[in-house]
C-alpha cells in the first residue's frame, strides 16, 4: 500500500489529499517506513514548514530513532551514511556544504553548459530516429540525457551508468525489501568511494576534481562520497522523470504541446507550469518539529514528524486559479516543485536548462510524436514519481 | 514622494543559498557572483513588479523590498 502522501491519480494528487487540502489541511498518517507523521497539504502551510529550519529540522530526523523493521546499523556506519548529505543537514553544517557547491550551479554557469546539453540531446534524438518507431521514450531519451549530463558534470564514467542506475532504482523504489534497498545504498557508497579516491589522486576538471582541489582540506572523504552520491542520484532521477512524465502530459494535451513545440518564447513558462502541475517529488524529505508549535491550526509536538505534500501545495487554488488545469501560457516560478527554504533544490537551474532544451527539441524532431496506447506505466512506489516506460511512435 | 513608488532592494548575502531564482525572475535587478551568492545590480529598479516577484520567490528569504 502506497502511503497516502505519495498516492497519485495519474498526473494528479490523490483525491483524498486534495479533499484534505480543502478541509482541515493537515492529517496524521503513516509513512512508508511505518512511522507516524503529519502531512501538510496547503501551499501557505507547506511554505511555512519548509522555510523554517529552526522549528522544522532535517538533521534531527536522522536521530529520531530507527523506523520499525529496519535492520540495525552501527553508529559509525550511520555517521558515514549521513556525511555530506545536504538533505540530512541543518545550518550551520548545511550552509558550509552548500556554499562549496553553489558556484557550480549558478544560472551563468548553466548557460555555459547549454551547448553541451544541446549536443547530448541531439545525439539521443539522432539515435532514436535511427532506431525507428516504436521506441521507449524513457529508455531512449528521458533517462539517458540527464544521466549523461550529470555524469559529465560530476566526473563519473558514463560507462558505469547501467550499474548505478539499477542501484539507484533499488534504493528509491519502496516496493523493494528494506534489506535490498540498504544493500543497494552500501554498494553505491562503495562505488562512489572508489571514484573519490581516484579524484583525490588525480583531480580532473569536473566537479569531483573541483571539490578535491578547492575544498580538499575542509571535506572528509566520507563527506565527498556523500555529496557526490546525492548529486548523482538527484541528477538522475528527477529530470529524467520530468522529461518522461512531462512528454506524456503534453501528448495528452495536444493544444499545449503545439505551443511548446512552435512558440519558443513560451518555453520558460511551460517548464514552470509542468514542474508545478506534475510535482514529481511527492514530499521531499520529512522534517522533525524541534519545539511544540502549530501548523494549519493543528498543534504539533516537539519530536513529531512532518511531511509536506508538494503536489497538493502546487495545485492549491490559493496559488493559481483553476490549479488542476495544465496551462503552459501562465507558468511562473512561484511553486514548490523544487522545495522551498534552505533545501531548495541545488540543481534547479540545471534541471530547468535540460527541460528547456529537451522538450522543444524532442517535439520538433518528431512533430508526429504519439503515445502507443496502453504502454505508459506510472511508477507509483517510487519516492520520485514518473514513468517506468512510455512507448512512442512518430 | 508624492505618490510615486521608489522601491529599495536589499539582499542578505549571509542568508542567500545561491538558488538563482532571483536572477531568473529579475535578471536586470539581481546577479550571482562567482560563488553563486546574490548581488544586487539595481537597488531602485524600474520594474518593481519583477523585483517584488523575485523577493517572494527567493527560497531562503534573503531578499527584501522597501517601498517609500
Ligand atoms: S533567489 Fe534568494 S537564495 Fe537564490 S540566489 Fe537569489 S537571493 Fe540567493
Amino acid at each position: 500500500m502506497v502511503p497516502i502522501h505519495m498516492q497519485r491519480a495519474g498526473f494528479d494528487p490523490a483525491p483524498e489529499l486534495a479533499e484534505l487540502r480543502a478541509g482541515k489541511g493537515i492529517k496524521r498518517i503513516r509513512t512508508a517506513f511505518g512511522m507516524e507523521a503529519w502531512v501538510v497539504t496547503r501551499f501557505a502551510d507547506v511554505r511555512e514548514v519548509l522555510s523554517d529550519p529552526v522549528r522544522f529540522s532535517n538533521a534531527r530526523l536522522q536521530e529520531a530513532g530507527r523506523a520499525p523493521g529496519l535492520p540495525p546499523v552501527s553508529p559509525e556506519e550511520r555517521a558515514r551514511q549521513l556525511a555530506g548529505n545536504l538533505l540530512a543537514a541543518d545550518p550551520p553544517e548545511h550552509t558550509r556544504l552548500r556554499r562549496m557547491l553553489t558556484p557550480e550551479f549558478t544560472v551563468r554557469r548553466m548557460r555555459r553548459l547549454e551547448p553541451r546539453i544541446r549536443e547530448i540531446v541531439d545525439e539521443h534524438l539522432d539515435a532514436m530516429e535511427r532506431h525507428g518507431p516504436p521506441a521507449d521514450l524513457v529508455a531512449e531519451f528521458a533517462l539517458p540525457v540527464p544521466s549523461l549530463v550529470i555524469c559529465e558534470l560530476l566526473g563519473v564514467p558514463y560507462a558505469d551508468r547501467a550499474e548505478f542506475q539499477a542501484r539507484s532504482n533499488r534504493q528509491l523504489d519502496l516496493s523493494h525489501a528494506v534489506e535490498d534497498r540498504m544493500r543497494a545504498a552500501r554498494e553505491s557508497r562503495a562505488y562512489m568511494a572508489k571514484l573519490v579516491a581516484g579524484a583525490q589522486a588525480d583531480p580532473g576538471e569536473d566537479m569531483l576534481g573541483m571539490l578535491v582541489r578547492e575544498h580538499g582540506d575542509d571535506l572528509t572523504p566520507d563527506e565527498l562520497v556523500g555529496i557526490a552520491s546525492l548529486l548523482l542520484l538527484a541528477g538522475h532521477e528527477t529530470t529524467a522523470n520530468m522529461l518522461g512524465l512531462g512528454t506524456l502530459a503534453l501528448l495528452r494535451h495536444p493544444d499545449q504541446l503545439a505551443m511548446v513545440r512552435d512558440e519558443p518564447e513560451r518555453v520558460d513558462a511551460a517548464v514552470e507550469e509542468l514542474l508545478r502541475w506534475l510535482s514529481i517529488v511527492h514530499a521531499g524529505t520529512g522534517k522533525m518539529a524541534t519545539v511544540d508549535t502549530e501548523i494549519a491550526g493543528q498543534r504539533i509536538a516537539a519530536g513529531d514528524l512532518v511531511m509536506c505534500a508538494l503536489p497538493t501545495a502546487n495545485r492549491d487554488p490559493e496559488l493559481r486559479t483553476h490549479p488542476d488545469a495544465l496551462d503552459v501560457t501562465r507558468g511562473g516560478a512561484g511553486h514548490v516543485a523544487f522545495g522551498h527554504g534552505i533545501h531548495h533544490c541545488l540543481g534547479a537551474p540545471l534541471a530547468r536548462m535540460e527541460m528547456k532544451i529537451g522538450f522543444p527539441a524532442l517535439l520538433r524532431r518528431f512533430p508526429g510524436l504519439a503515445e502507443v496506447p496502453g504502454t505508459a506505466e506510472f511508477r507509483s512506489f517510487s519516492i520520485i514519481y514518473g514513468l517506468t516506460s512510455l512507448e512512442v511512435t512518430w | 514622494m508624492k505618490g510615486d513608488l521608489v522601491a529599495g532592494v536589499h539582499a542578505d548575502r549571509d542568508v542567500c543559498i545561491g538558488a538563482g531564482m532571483c536572477v531568473l525572475t529579475a535578471g536586470a535587478v539581481f546577479d550571482q557572483d562567482d560563488d553563486g551568492i546574490v548581488v544586487v545590480l539595481d537597488e531602485h529598479p524600474a520594474d518593481v513588479a519583477a523585483a517584488r516577484e523575485a523577493v517572494a520567490n527567493c527560497p531562503s528569504g534573503a531578499l527584501s523590498l522597501t517601498e517609500e
